[in-house]
């Protein structure tokens, strides 16, 4: 089970405030449908504004990322530069 | 609305032109001579990039009338070099990675030749002082300071030893 | 597919990645035939210019262009009436997120003026002096409006709206009420009040900056030209020719495959042209004249209608133990957006706190729309504006406690294994290396007189990964091209072909790398967030690592073994097996010579989308001396240490930090952006807007701290951005020592400083 961290106000508000939940799921495809299941909304915003870091490592739109059984997801605004 | 005809020396090579009266040397430099090498990055003489050398002194380009270099000498970037040997500031500007874009480096160059031409033996202080009106944004002027410093010192050995 | 370097495999001796060969684009720039935007002349070329509008905010009532287009030598007038009106689509391109409808709106004003040099029209003549004649022909009415500029008076009540259907995102229920605050960010995590509760001394400051401006010394400038059949060509120098392309077509509707974009050289960038301004113009005069087009924009026009960056106001308000532990910290950010929505103020929120391990944090940040010129991405943006007032507290919370300032910051750095406070736990960062690496520095020692002063400050960038595709090809005499689509803006070519070559087993000088257009290779993201080395170089190693397996495959066939029995090294493949090999190696020049023979050309490409670029930290220390009678801050000294993962080409990332100091120098002693009550900037020219110059500043000292990025094939980590970061409080620091007196309002001009010394002692 991967445990998913949500330390950003606009993902609590799809959460109804949840800071941490786990979700089941091999690779970050699996992940965001799970998600957008149960929080709707959820899936979509991070699949279309945010990264997330995976046991420390930051992803951008690598849907075929894999996770570990205990892998630690956090979710994070897009990050850029200049 | 008449153009104007002037003759003038650049780079060694006598050349005639016509301009429009607001026309500056810049402008003619660059779109009727097609040197393009020096380049406009502000139009008001603060930035330096457009930096030429006219009978032997240094001014911006975009400050000039092209009708005021009638029977002068100018020497641009592209005169810098004599054949494809490059001028001992050019050799030591890629020697001490003294660019990064690029864009100010024809003007920095031509400054620093006439710096050179008018103090062989620059101090720090002098060489930045001199540079003031040359704008760098990429590389903070460190090792630009240091190349034309460089070079100073090999021009003079160079003198030395002819 | 990455393949995992352990860090001590970075030890491994290299031939070529750590030296500093003489940059392959070198002899071109400084001979003056580098060729930059707008350097390049076509056949029937036409000069395109744009009317801006006078007022900072108004309503268009009408446009009539029918005078100017009757001028002889005028090919084409536009209008955004010309260009497609897009609904609110969001298409991920370049830098930051945008609003296709806003980035048009932008580009060409509809409905709308909303910064003083918004653009509303545009000619093409042929010539300048005809193209401004035209100008002053198209006669616009407009019904000025109230004006907003300064974020906090934007965000009031009673502030004049600039978007009628703006309502605040981030606040739970949407608004009723339209707003200037576009949307509120909000980061956090523990007890903030049971953190404040636990500290035994709290700061609690207000911090600002003006917008700055990127300053590079090339202005924007394009060439189009459209074909009859709708194929275009664009030249453009751009830090990213892919991005240039992809919004070209989305606001001009327009296949993708038929808007070629080549990348010129650029003269700087900086962030700043990741986005578009005059292509889509440039191609839309071009489409209704007939003829190429040029468009290269003034300086003024540059300062008044390219992004700037965010204005802001930092409040920090901090909490820490007496031992120097720090229990709690929150921050609100409010920064200037610009006509639209978009500043960096998101990327403000995740990086202010990044250096510290805090428990209890809040972090507020509030993008806000202002009739000043649409901000754009400048080196690691909005973190600049956090850290000036996070390292100003910490040092504040130093002092007050009297404990060290390199001490307090060691004492609650981030290690690996924390936690970062915008989320992923730490692994492979320097941070305390960089620390160490100052303390231990000579310039710590150097004593310090009458009036001077020294400041510590710490700053951090995440870096990013992305898209890149590259092409890398072994020509018929064993050298090499290594094509691909990053534009080069601080020596990453050579860096490139340095990568290529250590993998190849040459010498670098037989590698070629170039820039190709978009018709000539993949996508590539931009040229920005520090990612070239990393993700570019990514592609670059994996493309040359291919050639390797398949040049070793061909060695096999030609000796009839099998590969295990073939190594490569020094550029040939070498035969383990004895007897079958009668002529020796096989070198580069030999089987490519041969290659039609072993299966045809030796190429290959590789495109991927980088993952793992791993954050930077830099620590800076400053020495200034402050005249007490004229206020002016000198800098005696800078050092400058970060944490770079491995230099590739020492000498372009010393360069990068100190390109990076530089221009924090700038924005913390003299830049800002000066409005007048019309809403008008004062000082659009360099004269008046003042960057660093040569004697400006000191010789600046860069230290590179390698601690290995394992993603990445010889672990180089970004290094474009976190240099930035340190120098305003560094400088806001350092000024405080020298003077007695704590300054919070960028820039640190002479008359704040002698107005603020007066104060102190009146």
């Amino acid at each position: 089970m991967a445990l998913v961290i949500a330390d950003y106000a606009d993902c609590r508000a799809l959460t109804g405030g949840l800071r941490s939940f786990e979700v089941k799921a091999a690779t970050v495809r699996d992940l965001l449908q799970k998600i957008e299941e149960r929080f709707p909304g959820l899936g979509d915003l991070i699949d279309q504004r945010m990264a997330i870091a995976i046991d420390g490592t930051i992803t951008q739109d690598a849907h075929g990322a894999t996770l570990e059984p205990h892998s630690e997801v956090v979710l994070l605004p897009r990050i850029g530069g200049g | 609305m008449s153009k104007q005809r002037t003759a003038a020396i650049v780079n060694g090579d006598p050349v005639e032109f016509l301009s429009d009266a607001g026309q500056t040397l810049l402008d003619v430099l660059r779109d009727e001579l097609h040197l393009t090498g020096s380049k406009e990055g502000c139009g008001s003489g603060d930035c330096g990039s457009c930096s030429v050398i006219v009978d032997g002194r240094l001014v911006c380009s975009c400050l000039m009338l092209a009708a005021e270099v009638e029977g002068c000498r100018v020497q641009t970037i592209e005169g810098l070099s004599t054949g494809s040997t490059l001028h001992p500031l050019q050799q030591k500007f890629l020697d001490h990675a003294a660019l990064q874009c690029g864009f100010c480096t024809p003007g920095i160059l031509m400054a620093s030749k006439a710096l050179l031409d008018a103090n062989p033996d620059p101090t720090e202080s002098e060489a930045r002082y001199w540079l003031a009106g040359n704008l760098c944004r990429c590389t903070g002027y460190d090792k630009i300071i240091k190349a034309v410093l460089d070079a100073a010192a090999e021009l003079r050995q160079d003198r030395k030893s002819a | 597919m990455n393949k995992p370097v352990k860090p001590e495999d970075t030890g491994a001796i290299l031939k070529v990645v750590g030296t500093r060969p003489i940059r392959p684009d070198g002899v071109e720039k400084v001979t003056g035939r580098a060729a930059y935007g707008a350097d390049l002349h076509l056949p029937g070329m036409l000069i395109g210019k744009i009317k801006r509008s006078p007022h900072a905010h108004a309503r268009i009532i009408s446009i009539d262009t029918r005078k100017a287009l009757a001028l002889p030598g005028v090919k084409a007038v536009m209008t955004s009436a010309d260009m497609p009106d897009l609904a609110a689509e969001h298409y991920e391109a370049g830098e930051s997120a945008s609003n296709l409808r806003d980035l048009s709106a932008n580009v060409m004003a509809r409905g709308k003026v909303l910064y003083h040099g918004h653009a509303i029209a545009a000619v093409a003549a042929t010539s300048n002096a005809i193209a401004d004649q035209a100008l002053d022909l198209i006669e616009i009415v407009y019904e000025t409006l109230p004006h907003v500029i300064d974020v906090e008076e934007a965000m009031a009540p009673g502030a004049p709206i600039l978007h009628d259907q703006m309502f605040t995102a981030g606040l739970g229920e949407t608004p009723t009420k339209a707003s200037n605050i576009a949307t509120k960010h909000r980061l956090d995590r523990g007890d903030l009040a049971a953190g404040f509760g636990a500290a035994d001394i709290i700061v609690e400051t207000r911090y600002s900056s003006a917008a700055v401006h990127q300053g590079y010394i090339e202005p924007h400038a394009c060439v189009a030209s459209y074909a009859a059949d709708g194929q275009t060509q664009v030249w453009s120098s751009s830090q990213g020719h892919f991005v240039i392309r992809g919004l070209c077509a989305k606001l001009l509707k327009m296949r993708f495959s038929d808007v070629r974009v080549i990348p010129a050289e650029i003269g700087g960038g900086f962030g700043g042209k990741t986005t578009v301004y005059l292509e889509p113009l440039a191609l839309v005069l071009s489409q209704k004249s007939g003829h190429p087009v040029k468009m290269v924009m003034t300086r003024e026009e540059v300062f008044r209608a390219t992004g700037p960056t965010s204005a802001s106001v930092v409040t920090v308000k901090m909490g820490a133990k007496l031992d120097g532990t720090i229990t709690a910290a929150q921050v609100d950010l409010k920064f200037q957006a610009g006509a639209f929505a978009g500043s960096p103020v998101g990327a403000a929120v995740m990086t202010s706190l990044a250096c510290y391990d805090v428990a209890n944090f809040e972090v507020t940040g509030w993008d806000v729309v202002t009739n000043s010129p649409k901000v754009a991405a400048y080196r690691a943006p909005g973190a600049p504006n956090a850290a000036l007032g996070v390292e100003c507290a910490v040092d504040e919370l130093a002092e007050k406690l009297g404990i060290d300032p390199m001490t307090m910051r060691e004492k609650n750095a981030v290690r690996n294994g924390v936690r970062a406070p915008y989320g992923p736990v730490y692994k492979n960062i320097g941070y305390v290396e960089t620390l160490e690496a100052i303390k231990s520095h000579p310039h710590m020692s150097i004593p310090l007189g009458p009036n001077q002063g020294r400041g510590i400050a710490a700053g951090f960038w995440f870096n990013i990964g992305g898209e890149s595709t590259v092409n890398v090809s072994i020509n018929e005499d064993g050298t090499a091209i290594v094509s691909t689509g990053s534009p080069d803006i601080g020596g990453s070519r050579a860096s490139m072909a340095m990568m290529a070559a250590e993998v190849l087993g040459i010498g670098v000088e037989q590698v070629r790398p170039i820039v190709a257009d978009t018709a000539s290779i993949g996508f590539s993201t931009v040229t920005g967030g520090s990612r070239t080395t990393f993700a570019t170089g990514m592609a670059v190693v994996q493309a040359a690592e291919k050639l390797v397996a398949d040049m070793k495959r061909r060695a096999a066939e030609t000796w009839g073994v099998e590969i295990d029995q073939v190594v490569w090294q020094d550029g040939a493949a070498h035969c383990l097996q004895a007897g079958k090999a009668p002529k020796g190696a096989l070198t580069l020049a030999a089987l490519a010579g041969s290659a039609g023979k072993t299966g045809g050309p030796i190429a290959t490409v590789v495109a991927l989308n980088a993952q793992g670029a791993g954050p930077g930290f830099g620590v800076h220390v400053c020495d200034v001396e402050v005249d007490p009678e004229t206020g002016h801050v000198t800098v005696l000294r800078y050092t400058a240490a970060q944490d770079v993962g491995k230099a590739i080409h020492p000498a372009y990332v010393e360069g990068q930090i100190q390109g990076g100091v530089a221009q924090g120098i700038g924005w913390a002693l003299n830049e800002e952006y000066v409005f007048s009550t019309g809403g008008i900037m004062e000082n659009a020219g360099f004269l008046d807007y003042r960057v660093p110059v040569a004697s400006d500043l000191p010789m600046i000292d860069a230290v590179m701290v390698e601690v290995p990025n394992p993603a990445h094939p010889y672990g180089a980590k970004g290094v474009g951005e976190v240099p930035i970061v340190p120098p305003l409080a560094a400088l806001a620091i350092a000024v405080r020592h020298a003077t007695g007196v704590r300054m919070h309002d960028l820039p640190l001009s002479p008359s704040k400083i002698r107005a603020a010394i007066d104060a102190k002692a009146g």
